[in-house]
């Protein structure tokens, strides 16, 4: 059996701590891109897409995230992908912000008063311009805060590509665990470098929100 | 011919018989003021003329033209006639100039110089020059009012429906806007106006409409009508609010 | 694509899919109650006069809420172990979700209870109860009717949350989807399934809690 001293433990759970931002900005920008999809379809005008839309976030928002991994991972290889681990993650990680991102921001959208649509209609504009020019620049300033706040859902989310084996901070965690038998010190530091990840952007995701609150209540 | 004429006109919000068949014409300069209890329909007429709701039956024409549901001609009544609203509606995220410059950039194409000149000539009418660069949250209710007006008025409209536009207005604010609102009428703006200002609307109006359960239920002359209310209907409202 | 699938081979294991299923329902329902007290609790600490109890309590909540559910869960099934508490598979995957959804629940309660005006406090006190009587009487009813959602939303989330508990063999649904696709290796289609059986358990209980919330709050 390897010796690991403490500083060997955390210097191999900082490496793979590295995977684990990867992972998490993968499925960041590519859950807000496919996301921005959804939340477009799901407040369209036309109920094909929009029902569409909200089937796809009721399976995704009701069903495990670990399953969404599992069948990711053991249906890409079925249609004869070999995916490694770190694509099925980053895919079905993907999907799964999607749903929440889309969700988040249609409530951002529709959060804009009944006032605002009547107001910008009158002026002559049409709906693309509405949205261009009134709604979303309004709806995009307060999804801010809840959209960095989810951000933190993601990270820890990507814990579970442990489970499919891709190394990252859980699975470099479990692995040092067998090697060393120090549980309690080992996920002690796992849980610690998560935390320190996910704490900044809760503490900027609320600070974001007091602002916004403040500057509302003025 | 008038410039606005309803024949016959009905709306219903599923089983909620709204509007009962209302006609009504409308003259080019002319200052018409709806009164009404809460909920006779008012708003939702009002509405019907510039696009904001469809109706179901009857016929709406404005400046010529026959009010229908398809974007391109709403997009041209819409230019022809301005709103302004119980709650203002102005957008936040704009200055008070950024307000007025917005729909005659996106809709008419104007260069950002001569919207600029536009808006402030526009605020200056509403006397709201140095607000130029403003934010909403930073304007008392009577001056955002009043850059609702001017952001209408930079469209050019031919007519202007106001809905109750000083009713969310603390009393000693109401008098600086129907200032800029009697301006408007002298100057030869056409205006059908929802009100609850009675004195102002016996002062202003060319012609007096009153509202019960969806229909038009006395309409004339507002002397005649303040003065000589022909229907018990009318005698109860006026009762109620003067 | 040729595979075929074969899905009866996943349902001729029915017996132990159910005995999942019901696991996942135990385990959601008593860590649900437990963490709606563990959350009350945590709500008093979060507006404690007692700032040592403050602080206690936000940290408690803080640290639930920026780390991995299944990070936790090791935590307390293997890091306890190693310091001499040991728990079986059962005990340490019902702790892990009470501790986990005591967190969010702490700050849905304090929400709640923020969110009641402060005359109805002093409308309470000034009728000379005890803090703790305006609470248990005239705060505490209010408040849950208004995180009621907040609260259905959190306890499928943690009911979802619960397949990971599977990671330690504990026996719930998830548990019983790795078994059977250890002996017919039909991955796909065992998970296929059981991401079906989910998606209805979270479907049937937010409707469960729709029907609860019309009784108890006398509305939907
Ligand atoms: N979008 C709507 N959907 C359903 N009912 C509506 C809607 N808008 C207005 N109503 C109803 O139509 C009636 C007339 O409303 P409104 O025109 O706003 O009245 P007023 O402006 O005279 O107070 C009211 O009973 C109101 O509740
Ligand atoms: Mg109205």
């Amino acid at each position: 059996m390897v010796q690991f001293t403490f500083w060997d433990i955390l210097r191999n759970l900082l490496l793979a701590a590295q995977w684990t931002v990867l992972l998490s900005l993968i499925a960041f920008v590519g859950g807000a891109v496919v996301g921005l999809i959804v939340c477009v379809a799901r407040i369209s005008k036309n109920p094909g897409p929009r029902w569409a839309a909200r089937i796809y976030i009721e399976v995704l928002q009701g069903t495990p995230l670990l399953m969404q991994l599992f069948l990711c991972f053991f249906g890409l290889s079925l249609i004869g992908l070999n995916v490694p681990p770190l694509a099925a993650a980053a895919i079905a990680l993907t999907l799964y912000t999607s749903a929440f991102l889309g969700e988040i921001w249609r409530g951002c959208v529709e959060a804009i008063s009944k006032g605002q649509w009547e107001a910008s209609a009158s002026l002559a504009l049409t709906y693309p311009e509405q949205m261009r020019y009134v709604i979303l620049p309004q709806a995009l300033r307060i999804a801010v805060a809840p959209t960095v706040g989810f951000a933190v859902q993601v990270v820890k989310g990507t814990a579970l590509a442990s489970i499919i084996g891709f190394v990252e901070l859980t699975k470099a965690g479990t692995m040092i665990n067998n090697a060393t038998f120090q549980s309690f010190l080992v996920y002690g530091l796992v849980a610690l470098l998560y935390f320190a990840l996910c704490f900044p952007l809760s503490l900027l995701s609320r600070r974001l929100e007091r602002r916004l609150n403040v500057a509302r209540a003025s | 011919m008038s410039l606005v004429r309803l024949d016959g006109v009905e709306k219903r919000f599923g089983d909620l018989h709204v509007l009962k068949g209302i006609d009504l014409k409308v003259e080019a300069g002319q200052v018409v003021a709806i009164i009404g209890k809460s909920g006779s329909g008012k708003s939702t007429l009002l509405g019907c003329i510039n696009g904001l709701e469809s109706h179901d039956d009857g016929r709406i024409t404005v400046d010529g033209k026959v009010v229908s549901e398809d974007a391109r001609s709403l997009r041209e009544l819409r230019q022809t006639v301005g709103m302004v609203f119980q709650q203002f509606n102005l957008f936040p995220h704009l200055s008070a100039g950024r307000n007025v410059m917005l729909a005659p950039m996106v809709v008419h194409k104007a260069q950002g110089q001569a919207s600029e000149a536009l808006a402030r000539d526009c605020l200056a009418k509403v006397g709201l020059a140095e607000k130029f660069d403003t934010y909403p949250d930073k304007l008392s209710g009577g001056q955002q009012q009043r850059v609702a007006i001017a952001r209408t008025l930079a469209m050019q409209p031919k007519i202007i429906l106001c809905d109750e536009i000083t009713s969310a207005l603390d009393p000693e604010l109401v008098a600086e806007v129907l200032k800029v609102v009697k301006a408007l009428a002298d100057q030869g703006m056409t205006l059908i106006m929802v009100t609850h200002e009675m004195a102002f609307a016996r002062e202003v109006a060319d012609l007096l409409v009153f509202m019960h359960q969806g229909r038009v239920h006395e309409v004339g002359a507002p002397a005649v009508l303040f003065d000589a209310p022909q229907t018990p209907e009318l005698c109860q409202f006026l009762g109620a609010v003067l | 694509m040729n595979y075929t699938f074969h899905f009866a081979d996943v349902f001729a294991y029915g017996d132990l899919l159910l005995r999942g299923l019901w696991l996942t329902i135990l385990l959601s329902a008593v860590s649900t109650v437990l963490g709606l007290i563990v959350g009350i609790a945590g709500a008093l600490g979060r507006n404690s006069e007692i700032a040592p109890v403050r602080w206690l309590a936000g940290a408690y909540v803080e640290l639930i809420r920026n780390t991995p559910f299944i990070v936790q869960l090791f935590f307390l099934y293997f890091g306890l172990a190693q310091m001499g508490l040991k728990m079986t598979a059962g005990q340490a995957a019902l702790l892990a979700m009470v501790v986990n959804l005591g967190a969010y629940a702490t700050e849905i309660v304090r929400a709640g209870i923020e969110a009641i005006s402060k005359g109805q406090w002093e409308a309470g006190l000034s009728l000379a109860m005890t803090r703790w009587q305006v609470f248990r009487h005239v705060v505490l009813l209010p408040a849950l009717e208004k995180i009621y959602p907040a609260l259905t939303s959190q306890f499928i989330i943690v009911m979802l949350g619960s397949s990971v508990v599977s990671q330690i063999s504990a026996e719930e649904l998830t548990f019983a989807g790795n078994f059977i696709q250890s002996r017919n290796f039909r991955s796909f289609e065992v998970y296929f399934v059981i991401t079906g059986l989910y998606l209805l358990l979270s479907l049937g209980f937010r409707q469960v809690f729709r029907l609860i919330g019309k009784r108890v709050f006398g509305k939907g």
